[in-house]
């Protein structure tokens, strides 16, 4: 369960940071992105999945979450 | 010579590899890579961040190093005291060339080492009572101290001192942050965790203590800079250009830096990240805390400085993108005689790079702005979030290596037969004795600034001096030379 900061890039995107690990990954989707939850199971560009209890409201970026492994 | 195809350069990473036994051989495999543009991450051809393996000669530092000497040292209105025995800060003493201005051992102590000089009996009965009179006598000898640091070395985390307590004690008895840093050497696979210790404590020390008071009077164009260490001046020359600009530079960290300035950059509107590897933990904690963005640029090379005014401006109204285009038209027939000066003689030559930090990216662009290429690159204490960086500024099949070691670096230069090498003090003597052109890349080689437009005059100046230099032609001794060649040899002098 790493500590997952997720800030927006200039280009919109999410970027996924885990600093214990040095991994700087864009997020590629979603599972629930609305006007009152995000969260869900999150893909990233290289094929990794992660998993977060949904959160609402959606919290407000950049922020630090807390990131189980989908797989 | 042409340029190496990827095979080619997997062919030379092979064969330099050969002499190793299989297990080293593996594991060195890891960290040597030839550079592909198309893999959009590092991991994917080069290791990094890993211990180095025991027995071949490495040039990484110890956290102590990147705590003490990178980010806290140049911090000049602050004691920093090297907790433990007397070595570690008297033979890293002031190497590091961080200029600043004040009146040394008065209110600013950048050069003065500091130190608890541990005795037998202090790693016996712990050093704790020390500390606290030495930060007494500190304060009474220098009462101008803004603040000091308490740096760790090795034997205070093998004895377990608690200095954290006496840090607080004395932050209250003297009304100056005492800031204690665990920053022991053998914390970590290089100076690379020393860098993250040190953010960690500036941000859990520093960082927070103006939160509340809303008496500095901010504008909408404060910036501060970051990840700069004033090495032979660098952090003015950038300075200036931001300054120009029509922005206000809050703070230097550290290079130049005060405790104050340190604590005023929560209330900036941008953080400029320079050396991203040494810093990028506070200002993502900044971004997330304060809601400061943060942006690195590069100041290396009039091609990059302009593309990073441009970059900083666009952040900002368009008052300051004008001023921006301004700054760099002023400059503009400044750095094109530099180049018209120096690019026929440097044109075409090679560079090979070996530095740390951010360099051996930052740099490729000055050296392409005078025509030269650069063949191979690496860093000391990188992860891979440098390398995806790297990957973009580098050529294609071009050489990559991380914590290269002694072995393999002077292979790769007997085979690539650069015409330049830019790289540590520790690998200076041993290539100008091969006969090859040297910079010394971690302090400009006593030269410098090379940052911004007037660093870029220097920098095409030092690199001429170097490649140019007659003595390369002189490489062989004269009783030993044939007939033809000390006659081309006269004819040249």
């Amino acid at each position: 369960m790493p500590n997952v900061m997720i800030r927006r890039r200039d280009d919109g995107n999410l970027l996924f940071y885990v600093a214990k690990k040095d991994m700087e990954e864009t997020i590629a989707s979603v599972e629930t992105d609305t006007a009152d939850t995000w969260g869900g199971e999150v893909a990233l560009t290289d094929g990794s999945r992660w998993y977060i209890d949904p959160i609402s409201p959606p919290p407000s970026f950049p922020t630090t979450l807390r990131f189980k492994r989908a797989d | 010579m042409a340029k190496m195809t990827q095979e080619e350069t997997q062919a030379l990473i092979q064969e330099v590899l050969e002499v190793y036994p299989e297990k080293a051989k593996k594991d060195r495999a890891k960290h040597l890579a030839a550079n592909d543009q198309s893999v959009e991450q590092s991991k994917k051809c080069i290791t990094s961040n890993r211990k180095s393996q025991p027995g071949v000669m490495t040039v990484r530092g110890c956290a102590y190093a990147g705590s003490r000497g990178v980010v806290w040292g140049p911090v000049k209105d602050m004691v920093h005291i090297s907790h433990g025995p007397v070595g570690c800060g008297q033979y890293s003493r002031a190497g590091r060339r961080n200029y600043y201005v004040g009146h040394t051992g008065v209110d600013t102590f950048g050069t003065m080492n500091f130190t608890s000089d541990f005795q037998e009996k202090d790693i016996v009965f712990g050093g704790d009572k020390k500390l606290d009179k030495l930060i007494d006598e500190i304060n009474e000898l220098f009462p101008l101290v803004k603040g000091i640091s308490v740096q760790s070395e090795c034997p205070i985390g093998l004895i377990g001192d608690d200095i954290e307590a006496v840090s607080k004690k004395k932050t209250k008895e003297l009304e100056k942050p005492v800031v204690p840093v665990r920053c022991e050497g053998f914390r970590g696979v290089s100076q690379s965790l020393g860098h993250h210790i040190a953010n960690d404590a500036l941000r859990d020390w520093v960082l927070s203590n103006r939160d509340g008071d809303n008496s500095f009077e901010s504008t909408p164009y404060d910036v501060a800079i970051l990840g700069d260490y004033n090495i032979g001046g660098d952090a003015w020359s950038s300075r200036i250009l931001l300054e120009e600009m029509g922005l206000r530079v809050v703070a230097m960290w550290s290079g130049d830096g005060t405790l104050p300035e340190m604590e005023l950059t929560s209330k900036v509107k941008l953080n400029l990240v320079h050396c991203y590897r040494s810093i990028n933990y506070i200002t993502r904690h900044m971004e997330e805390k304060y809601g400061i963005p943060w942006m690195e640029y590069n100041l290396f090379g009039p091609t990059k400085i302009a593309e990073s005014l441009r970059a900083i401006a666009a952040r900002f109204d368009e008052t300051i993108q004008a001023n921006a285009e301004k700054v760099i038209a002023k400059y503009q027939a400044e750095y094109e005689a530099v180049v018209a000066k120096y690019k026929p003689r440097l044109e075409g030559k090679k560079v090979m790079l070996y530095v740390g930090g951010l360099r051996p990216r930052h740099i490729i662009g000055a050296y392409e702005d005078l025509g030269m290429e650069v063949v191979g690159t690496g860093y000391e204490f990188a992860h891979n979030d440098d390398y995806d960086r790297t990957m973009k500024e580098m050529g294609n099949a071009t050489l990559l290596y991380d914590d290269v070691t002694g072995y393999e670096l002077e292979e790769f230069v007997k085979r690539l037969k650069p015409d330049l090498i830019g790289s540590g003090i520790k690998e200076k003597y041993v290539f100008q004795k091969m006969g090859v052109p040297f910079r010394q890349m971690h302090s400009w080689d006593y030269s410098g600034p090379y940052h911004g437009y007037d660093g870029f005059a220097i920098f095409a100046r030092d690199m001429d001096m170097t490649i140019n230099n007659p003595c390369w032609n002189r490489m062989q001794a004269p009783w030993l030379q044939s007939s033809e060649s000390s006659a081309a040899q006269q004819a040249a002098a």
